[in-house]
């Protein structure tokens, strides 16, 4: 009798082994296609670093990230996870100065622009090998080139079915590349560009290995080999990604031996985690929990002035927001000082105009319009609307980046507005639909909308949202001046630091007195660590990381 | 019997037909454009309108089931949007998860649950039969997302006992043969990346235990009553058999025979609970990547996903047929 209850259970389980053992031999790839330790999967069993048994002190350094990476080949992803990992194993031509967002030297030490801004000549630094011995120069620069730019290169990144890559916006502007010698690089724009330098300082510009390209082909999406302070070692979707020190690295070896980024996806899970010591670093971090990290002696909260702006887009060509008074109206309706302080934990900066404060251009004498409702409704009865109006306004649901609260700003807006008469309806969609709804053409509701910089350049913001060109996908609120379209466009290609500043100073007050958008708030840029943690600086591209300089105490 | 098991595998495919229409338009009437979600507030209308062609979904939904269903015939399910891999390998790497946790999960179930309805039986009124009773309702009710997170919370956070998420330790590394941790650490004779595994899953099998737990406790409870009155087992007593024997073979296995037919259902119920254990413990198993695929309108990985798991539940269920025949020689199959 026992037997045969044992008989039955064993039954049962034999019936769902074999479904999952008839699994990966079912998968008809070759061994190195295989998950996990790909890389060693011969040699697995004996493993070439010291086995993990006797570390004798070993520096493992775990980050929480709340979703999986999706591939690894800067070229052709764009995905936050993705970013983070990479941004340690692969350097660009530039890299952003430590704390800022202005591109410095990296893996090109100098370079040299010629007058009319068309022609980048980079010197490239020397004695610099990739992680699977190539060493880097001239041919290894062009080569990954090629495979963005040259749709006859059998590794055009394009040729992949659903690629959707940055590499339109980094590399996009290039025309020819060619070899001077072999550490200098001559690279030709289209028309002068000068957010070119800020834009493959970007993750998304890191230099692959070209003998690895050759080796995995597209599967190089799984094995990347960069020249960065971290290897690549394993991935375990879904689980971890394990990175090792790259003790040649040309900025100074890592000071810790290894890096994993663990897939954390519950937030609550992710802060007992990091409570109980089992990882170092959380990448995002839930606004509620804010103060619960302030509050323990083991942990830091880190917070810098975000790359980001949120608001809402008025719609500037449809009855009643083309009346510039009716835009000012609901800026000086809203309190967005008390939203900083109850909605966003304090973690946020007013906004004033269309980016935020820390980026060149930025008028310093520029100040938020105020809370001031009885303002706002004397320009309304001004504009004829006394009583006020009703209106729609577009919601996305979950957090954002640039909006840690979703919709719960919406409804904080809707409750200010009604103070001055201003009815506002709801209507929440999911993202995508939202997305699309929201860059018709013929959209006329308002939008809840937001931005994260991608390079650090004013360009980034101002263009992609203020310009008419950009209407309606970019600039959701349909919003058209002659005036600031040519700031900007002689903005774009101005080399001169100072005199693009200048031009960038009027546009931002352009932008404010319009009054295109409800402008909310700048969002900081938040992460925990453990207090052990040493030498972890934000920075305001928050898809760089540094941790070439982070040491566990 | 033979006959009868052909017969079913045979009445699969319809099933299986049926369900991979009802995923393929549930996902492609959803509201929100997959080209839009992939390439997320960035996009430019060129990228969209090449992905979407790309794609083919500017194409009739019956080109695209067309396209999709012969290719899945052949075991392409096409290739992940968001990772890029084939959709079938992305599903053939969390379903070992899923099947370690689903049957870490039954076995923590069956054995506390097995015993808790057979003594609640016996005693029944008693103190421990309420208090059993009690609990058993308390099971059911609490949902998963808040058992795990309280176990966590307890034996991860304040007592240190065990770890809080994810499959093995930091540095452990297991080669992977049949994506079974348990398994592979036993094969490759690694007992420190078994012993990690196994105290990484004890948690989540106990949080999705839970409820299959209380199901097959009240069940096996009142089975076991209602045996206990029947003619056989009164003979049985009066025969002088030992109350141990007694129990034992006469009332415990034909108590176990609807008791079977339970945890065959909860196994297939399991896969709904595997979604939030998975996500809360940091498991990288089937529930999740369904979850993370929907999200991400990941089309091919989410037909992937539920069309492996329809062919889960009706195997089990065929298998569940076959082992009530086995233990109840009255049923006859033909």
């Amino acid at each position: 009798m026992r037997k045969r209850v044992f008989t039955v259970l064993s039954m049962l389980v034999l019936v769902s082994l074999v479904l999952g053992a008839c699994g990966p031999a079912a998968t008809p790839t070759p061994a190195p296609a295989q998950p996990t330790t790909a890389p060693q999967a011969t040699t697995a069993p004996q493993p070439t670093t010291p086995p993990p048994t006797q570390p004798p002190a070993e520096k493992t350094l775990v980050i929480a990230i709340g979703a999986d990476a999706t591939y690894l080949d800067p070229e052709s992803v764009m995905n936050n996870e993705s970013g983070f990992v990479m941004s340690c194993i692969f350097d660009g031509l530039t890299k952003y100065k430590k704390g800022t967002s202005e591109p410095g030297p990296g893996l090109a030490e100098r370079w040299d622009i010629s007058p009319d801004g068309k022609v980048y000549t980079f010197y490239l630094r020397k004695g610099v090998t990739f992680h699977d011995g190539t060493p880097f120069n001239a041919d290894a620069v062009l080569k990954e080139l090629d495979r963005v730019k040259n749709p006859d290169n059998p590794y055009y990144v394009y040729k992949q079915e659903g690629v959707h890559s940055f590499a339109d916006f980094t590399w996009g502007i290039v025309d020819s590349y060619e070899k001077l010698d072999d550490y200098t690089v001559k690279i030709t724009l289209k028309e002068p560009h000068a957010p070119f330098l800020a834009s493959i300082a970007m993750v998304w510009s890191g230099i692959m290995s070209p003998a690895a390209v050759e080796k995995w082909g597209f599967d190089v999406n799984d094995h990347p080999v960069g020249t960065g302070p971290f290897k690549f070692v394993e991935w375990v979707r879904n689980d971890h990604i394990t990175l090792e020190a790259n003790k040649d690295y040309w900025g100074g070896a890592p000071k810790v031996d290894k890096l994993i980024f663990r897939v954390v996806p519950e937030s609550s899970v992710r802060l007992l985690k990091l409570e109980q010591g089992e990882v170092h670093i959380l990448a995002d971090v839930n606004p509620d929990d804010y103060q619960r990290i302030q509050s323990n002696p083991a942990l830091k909260l880190l917070e810098q002035p975000g790359l980001t702006i949120n608001g809402i887009a008025l719609i500037a060509d449809a009855k009643p927001w083309d009346d510039v008074r009716v835009r000012q109206a609901v800026n000086y309706a809203v309190n967005k000082e008390e939203m900083n302080k109850f909605l966003y934990k304090d973690a946020a900066v007013t906004a004033a105009t269309g980016m935020p404060p820390i980026l060149m251009g930025y008028p310093k004498d520029l100040e938020p319009y105020p809370y001031d409702p009885e303002k706002a409704k004397q320009l309304l009865a001004e504009a004829g609307y006394p009583n006020g109006f009703k209106y729609k306004l577009l919601c996305y649901e979950n957090p954002r980046g640039y909006n840690p609260v979703g919709i719960k700003m919406a409804v904080a807006v809707q409750e200010y507005l009604k103070e001055v008469g201003i009815e506002l309806e709801l209507e929440t969609l999911e993202w995508g639909t939202f997305l699309a709804t929201r860059r018709r053409a013929d959209n006329k509701d308002l939008g809840m909308v937001g931005w994260s910089g991608d390079n650090g350049d004013p360009d980034n913001f101002l263009w992609e949202m203020f310009s008419t060109d950009n209407i309606p996908v970019g600039n959701t609120s349909h919003y058209s001046n002659p005036t600031l379209d040519e700031l900007l466009r002689k903005a774009r290609t101005v080399s001169d630091p100072a005199e693009r500043a200048k031009l960038y100073e009027e546009a931002c007050r352009i932008i404010h007195d319009d009054a295109p958008w409800l402008f909310i708030n700048h969002t900081k840029h938040v992460r925990a660590i453990r207090a052990n943690v040493e030498g972890f600086a934000l920075n305001p591209l928050q898809m760089f990381w540094y941790m070439e300089d982070v040491e566990l105490k | 019997m033979s006959r009868y098991i052909i017969r079913r595998i045979l009445q699969m495919i319809p099933v299986l037909i049926g369900v991979s229409i009802f995923v393929f338009v549930g996902m492609h009437i959803v509201p929100g454009d997959v080209a839009t979600l992939l390439l997320g507030d960035k996009a430019t209308p060129e990228s969209l309108a090449r992905l979407q062609h790309e794609l083919g979904l500017d194409q009739p939904m019956y080109v695209q089931y067309w396209r999709f269903i012969t290719k899945a015939v052949r075991g392409d399910f096409g290739i992940s949007l968001r990772t890029r891999q084939p959709a079938w390998r992305e599903v053939m790497w969390a379903l070992p998860m899923t099947i370690e946790l689903s049957i870490c999960a039954i076995i923590v179930a069956i054995i506390v649950g097995i015993p808790v309805g057979v003594l609640a039986a016996l005693r029944q009124y008693s103190l421990f039969d309420s208090l059993s009773m009690v609990a058993v309702l308390i099971g059911v009710s609490m949902p998963i997302f808040w058992t795990g997170l309280i176990l966590l919370m307890l034996f991860g956070g304040t007592l240190h006992w065990l770890p809080i998420g994810g499959i093995l330790d930091d540095g452990i590394i297991l080669r992977q043969i049949t994506g079974i941790h348990l398994l592979d650490a036993l094969i490759l004779g690694d007992l420190k990346a078994f012993n990690s595994a196994l105290r990484h899953l004890i948690l989540p099998s106990i949080a999705l235990g839970s409820i299959p737990m209380a199901t097959i406790a009240r069940m096996t409870r009142s089975a076991m009553l209602e045996i206990l009155r029947q003619d056989y087992v009164r003979t049985a007593r009066s025969k002088g058999l030992s109350e141990r024997l007694v129990l034992i073979r006469h009332a415990l296995r034909n108590a176990l025979i609807p008791v079977v037919t339970v945890i065959g259902l909860q196994l297939g119920l399991l896969l709904s609970g595997a979604v939030l254990t998975e996500t809360v413990f940091a498991l990288p198993g089937l529930g999740r990547l369904a979850i993370t695929s929907l999200l991400a309108r990941d089309y091919a990985v989410v037909q992937a996903v539920v069309i492996v798991s329809a062919l889960m539940i009706v195997v089990i269920n065929l298998a569940v047929d076959l082992l009530y025949a086995y233990l109840d020689p009255r049923i006859h199959y033909t």
